[in-house]
């Protein structure tokens, strides 16, 4: 199927540059354009403003007026004695801690899976639908589910554990590494197939003669692996890294549901903590500002990792 | 990965994945494809198992995977329980809001990437990238001031607040756009040298084209739609307008010592994504790696 879409790719590019010849009234275009623009404006480029907007104010909800602060909620989470502050750069702390942890895992993993399915064999469509079902489930149905499975008491993983004679009563969910372990574990087994499914698109792009010259040229699995497979996914990869770290910044439902931010706020992430500030407690204007110190982080590190990208084309 | 093991004689004809392999390493891998399997499916089948349980058999130890006395107590508790639980309404407004949803993002995308992909207009590039660019700006900048604008809009605890605004998103205009420009052009001029107009052109021609395509972004949306979290979490207050999602996160705090209840919650959120999945399989995997290889 990946084939079809890499021709669909070609076909694109070849259509591509036929140019548009006008036809019909000059309004014809934003006829077909208004109803979309409408949700478009509305909801994602007045917010997108606005929310600056907000985050100058101190804006409650439950308040009538909300007057012009200034830079005052940006200012408010540099002040050491503020206890707010301290609470956000905690949940910053969390969202770096699991984007740290579980990024490597979600890169790798779904590229051992990809490079196996990627192999003719008989039932790899049925195994390629196994991995990725997960991913249909949403995090609601996932983290009840191993909420439960992991709970330390009559969790199923801690009653095989223990059959097992290897371990008793891991805190998987009430205390620190363990609670991290179990969010990532969670998230690659949730989203591994999503990722292996873009790998195997790209993998099915490498030309299988650049193989069959290798192998004839006497290059084992690993160096093959290594010279062809890898620079082949170079731009795969790069594409893979960055929704991954995205994704892993934006992380919410797992901590939500499997450890409920804890212990204590441990895992309480970001987002789940600009949710809570914004929508929970209505303190619009701090948490509109928190949000955009979060982008801020995120804009340094999709820079940051651009440039050693770059580094690594040339 | 294993396919070392080359016979160079046969490596012009064959394609290398398809040559034999000796039996071991090919036991030895469908054996770990097996295991993979098992991985991925066993957590499902741990949640159909307790939710046929008695609600002491779910935590007595050693759990078992076969319910000592099947039951469908967890489902009758569900569809008895009163206004704090409706799961079975939370099951309608999920099925109400996502088909919704997919329906108005179809309908709002597609012709919008027609205009993008097929016609001349001013500001074309800049609308475009704008709409893109809102691709790569993380969601939580957009929490708060969607809220008040759903509120100032009097949508706040109402279904419309989980249709309409996430069919703002860029995805899908970015997603049919690309479909349309791989639409052979040819195929259209002769419609319009027929004295078609771009109405009858974009209905006639390119919608039943592209049908494969709108199916995928329909049962994308749905299937986000019918996941989406946080946004009900907050956006919805009243018991009996919640979506499936954020009824699991209430029934996980109303039954705290009923396994079997809660994980029949979760199988019946799962049930109608798990038959979308089987019949739309295809669809699905192509959606996501195109926009993959795509994006």
């Amino acid at each position: 199927m990946s084939v079809q879409t890499s021709s669909a790719t070609s076909r694109a590019a070849a259509a591509a540059p036929a140019r548009p010849v006008r036809r019909g009234a000059p309004w014809t275009p934003y006829a077909f354009l208004a109803p979309y623009l409408l949700l478009f404006v509305v909801f994602v480029a007045v917010p997108a403003v606005f929310g600056l907007w907000i985050s100058l104010h101190n804006w409650d909800y439950l308040i009538d007026n909300s007057p012009f602060v200034g830079l005052e909620n940006y200012t408010r989470l540099f002040d050491r004695d503020s206890l707010a502050a301290g609470d956000f750069w905690q949940s910053m702390r969390a969202t770096g801690i699991f984007t740290l942890y579980s990024v490597p895992p979600l890169v790798a993993i779904p590229l051992a899976v990809a490079v196996l399915l990627n192999r003719s064999f008989r039932g790899r469509t049925f195994f390629r639908a196994v991995f990725f079902a997960p991913y249909v489930l949403g995090i609601a149905v996932i983290g009840v589910l191993f909420g439960f499975i992991l709970d330390p008491n009559i969790g199923l993983l801690n009653d095989y554990l223990g059959r097992l004679g290897i371990a008793r009563n891991i805190p998987w969910t009430t205390s620190v590494p363990e609670a991290w372990i179990s969010l990532v574990s969670v998230t690659v087994w949730w989203t591994l197939g999503f990722n292996a499914v873009i790998y195997l698109a790209g993998l099915q792009d490498i030309p299988r003669e650049l193989y069959e010259a290798a192998s004839v040229d006497g290059a084992n699995s690993w160096q093959r692996f290594w010279h062809i497979t890898l620079p082949g996914l170079r731009r795969v990869l790069v594409f893979v890294i960055t929704i991954t770290v995205l994704a892993s910044a934006n992380m919410f439902g797992q901590s939500y549901l499997i450890t409920h931010g804890g212990p204590g706020s441990e895992t309480r992430v970001a987002i789940m903590f600009i949710a809570e500030e914004g929508l929970g407690n209505f303190r619009m204007g701090s948490a509109a500002a928190m949000s955009y110190v979060l982008m801020f982080f995120l804009v340094v590190l999709a820079t940051g990792m651009f440039a050693m990208f770059r580094r690594w084309e040339d | 990965m294993a396919t070392t093991v080359a016979t160079p004689t046969s490596a012009p004809a064959v394609p290398p994945a398809r040559r034999r392999r000796p039996l071991g390493r090919s036991v030895g891998f469908y054996a770990g494809m097996v295991v993979l399997a098992v991985v991925f499916l066993a957590p499902l089948v741990w949640m159909l198992s307790t939710s046929l349980k008695t609600a002491s058999d779910a935590t007595d130890l050693p759990l078992t995977w076969i319910p000592e006395n099947p039951t469908t107590e967890a489902y009758s508790t569900i569809l008895q329980a009163g206004s704090d639980t409706p799961v079975l309404r939370w099951f309608l407004n999920s099925m109400v809001a996502a088909t919704a949803h997919a329906v108005l993002v179809v309908a709002t995308a597609a012709p919008a990437a027609y205009a993008m992909a097929r016609m001349q207009f001013r500001f074309k590039r800049s609308i475009l990238a704008a709409i893109i660019s809102t691709l790569f700006i993380p969601n939580i900048i957009f929490l708060t001031p969607t809220f008040l604008i759903v509120d100032r809009l009097g949508w706040i605890d109402t279904l419309i607040a989980l249709i309409v605004p996430g069919a703002a998103g860029a995805f899908g205009v970015f997603f049919l756009r690309q479909l349309f420009l791989a639409v052979p052009v040819e195929l259209e001029e002769a419609a319009y040298l027929d004295g078609a107009n771009r109405f009858v052109v974009f209905t006639r021609i390119v919608l039943p084209l592209s049908k494969p395509a709108l199916a995928t972004l329909a049962v994308l949306s749905f299937l986000s739609n019918w996941n989406e979290f946080l946004w009900p979490v907050y956006v919805i207050f009243t018991r009996t307008r919640e979506t499936l999602p954020p009824g699991l996160a209430t029934l996980q705090g109303a039954f705290t010592q009923n396994y079997p209840v809660v994980m029949a919650g979760a199988v019946i959120a799962s049930v109608p994504v798990l038959i979308l999945y089987v019949l739309a399989q295809r669809h699905i995997i192509e959606g996501v790696s195109q926009t993959g290889v795509k994006g």
